[in-house]
C-alpha cells in the first residue's frame, strides 16, 4: 500500500461529515431518490476499507496521522489492522443500504433531508471511533456517536416518547463517555502514550502499574453503558422510538457495537487477568439472559429484535471476557454474523410496518404472498440467527461453543448461559420470520404489497452476505476473522473455519441441544411470553423506572437545594454577602494576629473637619431616618461629603465620578421604592435591626481597619512613576487617570463595560419580569401530519 | 414632580446636560473627564427628561432603545481594539491619526473611538434601567 493511499483514509472519516453538508440540497432537489447518489458516499469508503484487506490479511497494520494540535502533543491519526478494518468495513457497508433504505423508508417525509444528515454524521462520528489512534481522538468521536445518535433518537421530538428515549439514551451513553473520559485521561498519565498503536506495542504497561482496577473499571463503565450491559440495558429498547433505519444501523450493527469494540481494542492490554476474567463474563452473561427473556415477552416486531440485541451484546461481552482463543474467534464471528442478520431483520421489521401498518407480531400473518421478496430475505437473515447451517451464525455458534466448552475456568456455566441464550434467540428469530409469514392471511391496518427496491435491497444484500461468507468459509476466516482476532490476542493467529463439522463433537451436539430447546420453547411461545410478563408485572420494578425516579430524584435535589440557597429574600442575600465582606477582611486580621496599630492622628483644616462632621450627619441621618426615602438621601449627604474629601485631596476625575454616581443612585434607589411598591418605613423589629446592624459594623471596622494597615505599608511608587512619566509621551494624554481606563488598561476597561451592559440587560429582563405568569409544563406538540405519522414506525 | 416649572425647563435642561456630556467626554484625555462620566452625565440627563415629561418621550427622542445604545457603545469599544489585530500589533494597541483643522491639531486615535465607546455603554445601561423603573406598571 502507498503510504497516499492510507493517508486517504483520513478523508474517509471526514467523507461522511462532509456528505451531512450536502444532503439537505440533494434531497430538496431529488426527493428520495437523493437516496441513490448519497449512498456513493458510504459505498467509496466500503471500497477504500476493501483494498486494505489484503495486506491487513498478511499481518500488517497500519497508521496515517496529520497534526491537530502539536503543542499538546495531539494528532488526528487513524490505526488500521484487523479489528478497525472489520468494524469500518461493517460501518461502511452496512451503511449504503441503510441510506437506500432510509431513501425508501422516509419517502414524502417533510424532513429527510435533515435525516440523511444525521445518518451521515453518525457514520463519520461511529469511522472516526472505531478507526481513532490517538485516545483523545477517541474519546471525542465516542461523545459524537452519543450525540449524533441522540438527534438520531428523537427525530420524532413531537412525541413525547421519543424525546425521552433520546434524552434517556443520551444520560446513559454520553455519562459512560464521561467515565471513559476519565480512564484515557488515566491511562495517558499512566502510559505517557496517546497512541493506540504504541499503547498495543507495549501492552503490559497498564497491568503492571499499579494502577489497573481503576483503568479498568472506568474503561468498563464507558463500554458497558454504550454496549447496554446489564443494568444499563433499558436505553436501547427504549430507542426503538427512532424510525427503524436508525435501529437498523445504530442498534444492531454499530453504535451499541463501539462498547464491544472497545473491550476488543483494550483486549491485550486489559484483559486476561482474573478480573476481566470474571466481572465480564458475569455481567455478559446475565444481559444474555435477561435480554432473551424479556425479548420472548415483546410482541412488537421491533422490540423483540432489540431485546435480541441487548442479549447478543452480552454474548460477546461475555466471550471476551474469557480472554480463550477460541472463545474469542467465536465472538468476532458472532459479531460479523449479528450485524448482518440483525440489520436485515430491523429492516424487515421496518418493511412489515411499512406496507402492513403495523408491528404487532400478534396481528399479523400469510404475509409471505404479499412480501415475498422481504419474506426470503427475513427467512434467510432467521436461519442465519437461529445458528443453523448453512450461514455464518451456524459458524460462529459452533465456534463460540468450542469457546465457551473448552474455556479454562466456569465452562459450564458459561457453556448453559450461552445454550439457552441461543436458544432463545431461535425462538425469537422463528417468531420474526415464521409468525409474520405463515398462517392465515390476517387483516392488516394497510393492504400489504411488497415496497420499491429501496426498501428491500437491503435485507436482501446483508442477508445473502450472511450466505455467502459461510458458504466460502476458507476466505472468510483468513480475510476478516484471522486478522480482527490477531488485534484481539496481540499476536498473529491463524484462524481455519469450517462449514460442516468433520466428525461429531461436543459443539455440534450443544447446537442439537439448543435447536432442541428453541423449537420446544417456540411451540410453547404464548404461554412462556404470559409467563414472562406474570413476573415481571410481579417484580414490577426495573432498571428504566429506576432512571426516571433517579432524574426525578436529581430534580428535587436540586430544587431543594435552590430553595435553601436562593431563597428569593433579599435580605437574606444582603446579608450573607455582607457577612462573607466582613468575615472576609476581618477573619485573617484575627488569626494572623495582624491587627493594624491606630495611626496617629494627623492635623486637620478647620474645613476638614467641617467636611467630615457633613459625612457624620449623614450617616447619623441615616440610621435615626423615619421613613426609607430619607435614609436614601441622607446617604447621599454622606456621599457627597466624601466627594468633598476627594477634590480636598487633588482627585478631580474621582469627585466627578463621586458626585454623579452618588446622584444616580439616590435617584435609582428612589425609582427602584416606587416601581417596587416598597413600604416607606422600614418594619422589621428591633432584633432584626440588631442582627444586621452588627453585619454592617463587622463590614464597616473590617474595611477601616484593612485601609489603615494598607496605608502604613510603604507606597510602591513604582507604577505612578510609570504613568506620570509615560501617559503624556507615549499615550498622548495628561489625565493619567483617563489615559490609564482607555489606553494602558483598555482590555481591562473593555471587560467592565461589557459588564455593564450585561448587568443593564439583566436588570432590564428582572424589571420586566411578570412572576403570575407561569407556562404550561405539558406537551404544547401539534397534532403529527399524514407524512409525520410515519416516522412513529 | 411634573410641576410646570420643572416640565417647562427640563427638556432645556437635559440638552445642555447632554451637551456637557458630550464635552466632558471629549477633554477627557488631557483633562478631567472621559467616557465614563460623560455617560453618568448623559443618563442623568435622560433620567431628568423621563422624570418631568414621561418615559415615553424619552424613548420618541432617543428613536433606538437605550439598550441598543450600549450594544452599539461595546461594538465600537471592541472594533477599536480589533482594529491593531490588522497592523499585525497585539489587541487593542492603540493607533493615533493626528489632523489638523483650522490650525487646531486633534488626535484621532482608537482610545478616543474606545471612550465613545464605554461613554455609549454607560449611557445606554444606566439609562435603559433608570427609564425602566419610571415606567408604571400598566404599559
Amino acid at each position: 500500500m502507498t503510504q497516499a493511499a492510507i493517508d486517504l483514509t483520513l478523508l474517509a472519516v471526514l467523507a461522511p461529515f462532509a456528505a451531512a453538508l450536502i444532503a439537505p440540497f440533494l434531497t430538496k432537489h431529488l426527493k428520495h431518490n437523493a437516496a441513490w447518489p448519497l449512498a456513493i458516499v458510504p459505498a467509496a469508503i466500503f471500497l477504500h476499507f476493501a483494498g486494505f484487506i489484503g495486506p491487513v490479511s498478511e499481518g500488517e497494520s497500519f497508521v496515517a496521522s496529520r497534526a491537530w494540535a502539536p503543542s499538546y502533543g495531539l494528532d488526528y491519526s487513524v490505526y488500521i489492522d484487523g479489528l478497525s478494518m472489520v468494524f469500518g468495513l461493517l460501518i461502511s457497508g452496512i451503511g449504503t443500504f441503510i441510506i437506500l433504505y432510509a431513501g425508501g423508508y422516509l419517502k414524502g417525509h417533510p424532513q429527510q433531508g435533515r435525516f440523511f444528515s444525521f445518518l451521515f454524521l453518525f457514520m463519520g462520528a461511529m469511522l472516526g471511533l472505531v478507526l481513532g489512534n490517538n485516545l483523545l481522538t477517541l474519546f471525542v468521536f465516542w461523545e459524537l456517536t452519543s450525540i449524533t445518535s441522540f438527534l438520531l433518537i428523537g427525530f420524532g421530538h413531537l412525541r413525547a416518547a421519543s424525546r425521552r428515549a433520546a434524552i434517556q439514551a443520551l444520560v446513559v451513553t454520553g455519562g459512560g463517555g464521561l467515565i471513559l473520559l476519565a480512564g484515557v485521561i488515566m491511562i495517558i498519565s499512566v502510559t505517557g502514550q496517546t497512541e493506540m498503536s504504541a499503547l498495543l506495542a507495549s501492552p503490559d504497561v497498564i497491568k503492571d502499574s499499579g494502577y489497573y482496577l481503576p483503568i479498568f473499571l472506568l474503561v468498563l463503565g464507558g463500554a458497558f453503558t454504550k454496549s447496554a450491559q446489564f443494568p444499563f440495558h433499558f436505553w436501547l429498547p427504549n430507542a426503538m422510538e427512532a424510525p427503524t433505519p436508525v435501529s437498523a444501523f445504530l442498534h444492531s450493527a454499530t453504535m451499541v457495537k463501539a462498547g464491544v469494540y472497545l473491550l476488543m481494542r483494550m483486549h491485550p492490554m486489559l484483559g486476561g487477568t482474573e478480573l476481566w476474567m470474571t466481572v465480564l463474563p458475569v455481567f455478559g452473561g446475565i444481559t444474555l439472559l435477561v435480554g432473551t427473556i424479556l425479548a420472548v415477552r415483546q410482541t412488537d416486531l421491533k422490540l423483540m429484535l432489540a431485546y435480541t440485541t441487548v442479549a447478543s451484546l452480552g454474548l460477546l461481552v461475555m466471550l471476551v471476557g474469557t480472554s480463550y482463543e477460541r472463545a474469542l474467534e467465536g465472538a468476532v464471528l458472532y459479531l460479523i454474523a449479528h450485524s448482518l442478520f440483525k440489520g436485515a431483520l430491523f429492516m424487515v421489521a421496518g418493511n412489515i410496518d411499512h406496507e402492513a401498518g403495523t408491528r404487532d407480531v400478534t396481528k399479523l400473518g400469510g404475509l409471505r404472498g404479499a412480501m415475498p421478496i422481504t419474506f426470503a430475505a427475513a427467512a434467510l437473515a432467521a436461519l442465519s440467527m437461529s445458528g443453523l447451517p448453512p450461514f455464518i451464525g451456524f459458524i460462529a455458534k459452533e465456534v463460540l461453543y468450542y469457546g465457551t466448552w473448552g474455556a479454562p475456568s466456569a465452562a459450564m456455566a458459561l457453556t448453559v448461559t450461552a445454550v439457552v441464550g441461543n436458544a432463545l434467540m431461535l425462538v425469537i428469530a422463528a417468531a420474526v420470520a415464521i409468525k409474520p409469514f405463515f398462517g392465515p392471511k390476517v387483516d392488516t391496518p394497510k393492504h400489504a404489497h411488497e415496497g420499491p427496491v429501496l426498501l428491500f435491497a437491503g435485507p436482501v444484500v446483508l442477508s445473502v452476505t450472511g450466505l455467502v461468507l459461510a458458504l466460502f468459509f476458507t476466505a472468510t476466516g483468513t480475510m476478516f476473522v484471522g486478522p480482527m482476532l490477531s488485534s484481539l490476542m496481540g499476536t498473529w493467529t491463524e484462524v481455519k473455519l469450517v462449514l460442516i463439522p468433520p466428525y461429531v463433537n461436543a459443539p455440534l451436539i450443544l447446537s442439537l441441544i439448543t435447536i432442541g430447546l428453541g423449537v420446544l420453547l417456540f411451540l410453547q411461545l404464548d404461554r412462556l411470553r404470559s409467563a414472562i410478563a406474570g413476573v415481571l408485572t410481579a417484580i414490577g420494578w426495573g432498571p428504566d423506572k429506576g432512571f426516571d425516579q433517579a432524574v426525578a430524584g436529581i430534580v428535587s435535589l436540586s430544587a431543594a437545594v435552590t430553595r435553601r440557597l436562593q431563597g428569593g429574600k433579599m435580605q437574606t442575600y444582603m446579608a450573607l454577602t455582607f457577612l462573607a465582606t466582613g468575615a472576609a477582611v476581618l477573619v485573617p486580621g484575627y488569626l494572623g494576629g495582624g491587627w493594624p496599630t491606630m495611626p496617629k492622628m494627623p492635623v486637620y483644616t478647620f474645613y476638614e473637619w467641617g467636611i467630615l462632621l457633613v459625612a457624620v450627619l449623614g450617616l447619623i441621618a441615616v440610621l435615626i431616618a423615619k421613613t426609607r426615602l430619607t435614609a436614601i438621601v441622607s446617604l447621599g449627604i454622606q456621599g457627597f461629603a466624601v466627594a468633598m474629601i476627594f477634590m480636598l485631596f487633588g482627585a478631580p476625575d474621582l469627585v466627578f465620578t463621586q458626585l454623579m454616581v452618588e446622584t444616580l443612585s439616590v435617584v435609582i434607589l428612589a425609582l427602584v421604592m416606587t416601581r417596587l411598591n416598597l413600604s416607606p418605613r422600614d418594619h422589621r423589629k428591633g432584633g432584626a435591626a440588631l442582627v444586621t446592624g452588627a453585619i454592617a459594623a463587622s463590614v464597616g471596622v473590617g474595611i477601616a481597619l484593612t485601609l489603615i494597615a494598607i496605608s502604613q505599608q510603604p507606597f510602591d511608587r513604582s507604577l505612578s512613576d510609570f504613568f506620570t512619566e509615560y501617559s503624556n509621551s507615549i499615550a498622548y494624554g495628561r489625565n493619567i487617570v483617563n489615559v490609564i481606563l482607555v489606553d494602558f488598561r483598555g482590555i481591562d476597561t473593555l471587560g467592565e463595560i461589557a459588564v455593564v451592559a450585561l448587568a443593564g440587560l439583566c436588570v432590564l429582563a428582572l424589571i420586566r419580569v411578570h412572576t403570575t405568569k407561569t407556562l404550561p409544563e405539558e406537551d404544547q406538540a401539534p397534532a403529527p401530519s399524514g407524512s409525520a405519522k410515519r416516522e412513529a414506525a | 414632580m411634573r410641576t410646570l416649572i420643572f416640565r417647562t425647563i427640563a427638556p432645556y435642561l437635559s440638552a445642555l446636560m447632554v451637551l456637557y456630556s458630550i464635552f466632558v467626554l471629549l477633554r477627557g484625555h488631557n483633562e478631567p473627564g472621559g467616557g465614563f462620566i460623560g455617560g453618568l452625565i448623559a443618563a442623568s440627563a435622560l433620567a431628568i427628561f423621563g422624570i418631568a415629561c414621561g418615559v415615553a418621550a424619552v424613548r420618541r427622542a432617543l428613536k433606538v432603545h437605550p439598550m441598543s445604545l450600549a450594544g452599539f457603545g461595546l461594538f465600537i469599544g471592541t472594533l477599536a481594539g480589533v482594529y491593531s489585530l490588522f497592523t499585525k500589533q497585539p489587541f487593542m494597541t492603540s493607533q493615533w491619526w493626528p489632523v489638523t483643522i483650522f490650525d487646531v491639531e486633534i488626535k484621532l486615535s482608537t482610545p478616543l473611538i474606545f471612550d465613545i465607546g464605554v461613554y455609549f455603554v454607560v449611557v445606554g445601561a444606566i439609562a435603559s434601567i433608570a427609564l425602566a423603573l419610571e415606567e408604571r406598571e400598566s404599559d
